[in-house]
């Protein structure tokens, strides 16, 4: 170890001692994220400030807060649209996180046909959205999907597809993305429960604790972090992804299912104001940060 | 009693024998608990699939639940007459270009996030968890007219780049916690026998990162083969199409043939279920040894 302790001050690690590798090394990612990530993310505050459509150029300019008060006070849509993206988030990720839970802790016992199960059942991770629109839009549909079948035997009325009546579309379109999001959650908690020590289970059966109890103290304690953080970047990812929705209802019957990010995207592309879909994303970007934070702390993540 | 026991005591002594009293078979899984639930599950994962399966190759006008007599028909028609074909060569090319463009950014930056100290350090990964938030479908303004300025609209390198720098803060984050885990002394003990820095990252630390690396390059590929919103805004030409947006104008022109939509989607699907195929053990192994514990 001497030898090596000798090196590493050689080799130029000793402190006070500046090396330009690092900065070298990372200097790409830098370049790439200030680029395109950081930039980007600065203009749409700067154009959020603005009154800015491409179709109106004689308005444009400084327009201070006016787009953010308009967002606030004069603009029912924003509301909405917010409301169903709570409610969009936090149903998918509950529902996933449960059911990715469960199937996390099946796969994780022994027994025939294991690793085949597995592959199965987290492949629709791999799916698109518009992948996943285009095979659930076979299944709903009234002619030829499962109704069709279903009316066939007498359970349904003919013609009638979940995604066109406005008292199911929000369920129907709920199990399509939760087909693809479950696996997520099994794959992270999976990999998670697999660096729970046997022996703990071992200790713990010894003493006499049931499977439940073993599942509160021992698992849960353990897997907690992994839950926390994967809930955290599903809610976030939840709450951006437009594919699904943009592709399976565009946002209808009547803005039922209209997400802000997809609110911001229909804004941007068909009415042009950017000014307006740059105070939106703005707006969103800091509700989101804000969660986060408020969840990490809360939830004490890191903390045991 | 979990099987993970059983399979970890196997490197223990020989442990002592518990007498099986009532509790300890009380508790133990049994067949009927893992097989129930585990098959409703897969039913409900692999209909989907089979369903699409049984549009794309029954013959058109069918109503049959089996894809019998099997027909290639509705490949044709997307393959050839839809495009299919150039959609194809496009992702693919796109999804590789990513995948290299990802891979090698984010192995030099996560090299230098975990063996080196330097300033600006902590920001940077501050500043890369906060790009976390700042939602894909608002950027498409910014970068929209970034690419213009750049004269890249239209182009497939827009898709690359933009794919590349959204994949580079979850890999940078990956790579690095995975090289943290590498022993800096197999680093030293290389350098001591006459290694530069650089050959002893490439014969020392680069074979063991291969499940970080097959993860990162997987998650590239198959986020970018995926990805709809981009290809939509900066492509315009359907010469430089991508398989997702070829898909979604399937659903919209041709709501009505619902083989060629199945077979659009087989198409779309392979690929990507293939990689995952092939890399789903590492997957597991390669989340478990560094991205979730950060």
């Amino acid at each position: 170890m001497a030898i090596a302790q000798a090196s590493r001050i050689r080799r130029g690690r000793r402190p006070g001692h500046r090396s330009r590798a690092p900065y070298l090394l990372i200097a790409p990612a830098v370049i790439a994220m200030i680029g395109f990530l950081v930039y980007p993310m600065a203009s749409v505050i700067y154009y959020s400030l603005q009154h800015y459509n491409v179709t109106k150029p004689w308005e444009n300019g400084f327009a201070g807060l006016d787009n953010f008060t308009r967002l606030l006070f004069e603009d029912p849509l924003f509301w909405q649209s917010l409301g169903f993206s709570v409610k969009w988030v936090v149903v998918e990720v509950v529902l996933q996180l449960l059911l990715g839970l469960a199937l996390a802790l099946i796969v994780n016992e022994s027994f025939i046909g294991r690793a085949f199960s597995r592959a199965m059942v987290f492949s629709p991770w791999a799916v698109s959205g518009v992948l996943t629109t285009g095979i659930w839009l076979l299944l709903y549909n009234s002619q030829a999907g499962v109704p069709r079948y279903l009316a066939d035997l007498g359970l349904m009325d003919y013609g009638a597809s979940p995604l066109a009546n406005t008292d199911t579309v929000f369920a129907a379109a709920v199990l399509a993305e939760l087909w693809r999001g479950v696996p997520f959650f099994a794959i992270l908690l999976l990999a998670d429960l697999q660096t729970i020590s046997g022996d703990l289970y071992e200790a713990a059966s010894v003493d006499g604790a049931t499977r439940i109890r073993r599942f509160v103290h021992i698992t849960l304690p353990h897997l907690k972090d992994a839950i926390i953080l994967s809930t955290l970047l599903r809610a976030v990812w939840e709450f951006n992804n437009v594919d699904l929705l943009y592709t399976l209802t565009g946002g209808g019957p009547a803005h039922q299912t209209t997400t802000l990010p997809l609110y911001v995207a229909t804004t941007a592309a068909q009415s042009h104001d950017f000014g307006y879909g740059s105070a939106l994303t703005t707006a969103a970007f800091v509700i989101l940060t804000f969660f986060s934070v408020a969840y990490l702390r809360l939830s004490k993540f890191g903390a045991r | 009693m979990t099987t993970q026991t059983t399979t970890r005591r196997s490197s223990l002594p020989p442990p002592v024998r518990i007498p099986p009293g009532k509790r300890r078979t009380a508790d133990k899984v049994s067949r009927w608990q893992i097989y129930v639930p585990l098959g409703l599950y897969l039913l409900f994962t692999l209909i989907p699939f089979y369903w699409m399966l049984v549009f794309a190759f029954r013959p058109r006008g069918s109503s049959s639940l089996l894809p019998w007599p099997i027909t290639f028909e509705n490949f044709e028609t997307v393959w050839t007459d839809l495009g299919f074909a150039i959609f194809f060569q496009n992702s693919l090319m796109v999804g590789v270009a990513s995948l290299v463009g990802t891979t090698v950014v984010a192995l030099a930056g996560g090299y230098a996030l975990a063996r080196y100290k330097f300033r600006g350090r902590n920001v940077f990964m501050v500043a890369m968890l906060c790009t976390q938030f700042i939602p894909g479908a608002m950027m498409l303004i910014p970068l929209f007219e970034i690419f213009r300025t750049l004269g890249l609209v239209n182009t497939l390198w827009s898709l690359v780049i933009a794919e590349t720098v959204f994949q580079l803060p979850l890999s940078l984050i990956l790579i690095s916690g995975f090289i943290k885990n590498i022993p800096m002394e197999l680093e030293e003990a290389a350098w001591v026998d006459g290694c530069t820095r650089l050959r002893a990252f490439f014969t020392v630390v680069l074979p063991m990162l291969r499940p970080a690396l097959v993860a990162v390059g997987s998650f590239a590929f198959i986020h970018s083969w995926n990805n709809f919103l981009f290809a939509l805004m900066f492509v315009s030409d359907q010469e430089k199409f991508t398989v997702p947006v070829g898909l979604a104008y399937t659903l919209g022109e041709f709501s009505v043939d619902f083989g060629a939509l199945a077979a659009g989607g087989v198409v779309a699907a392979v690929p990507v279920v293939l990689v995952f195929a092939f890399i789903q053990r590492y997957l597991v192994q390669g989340m478990s040894a560094g991205a979730v514990k950060g």
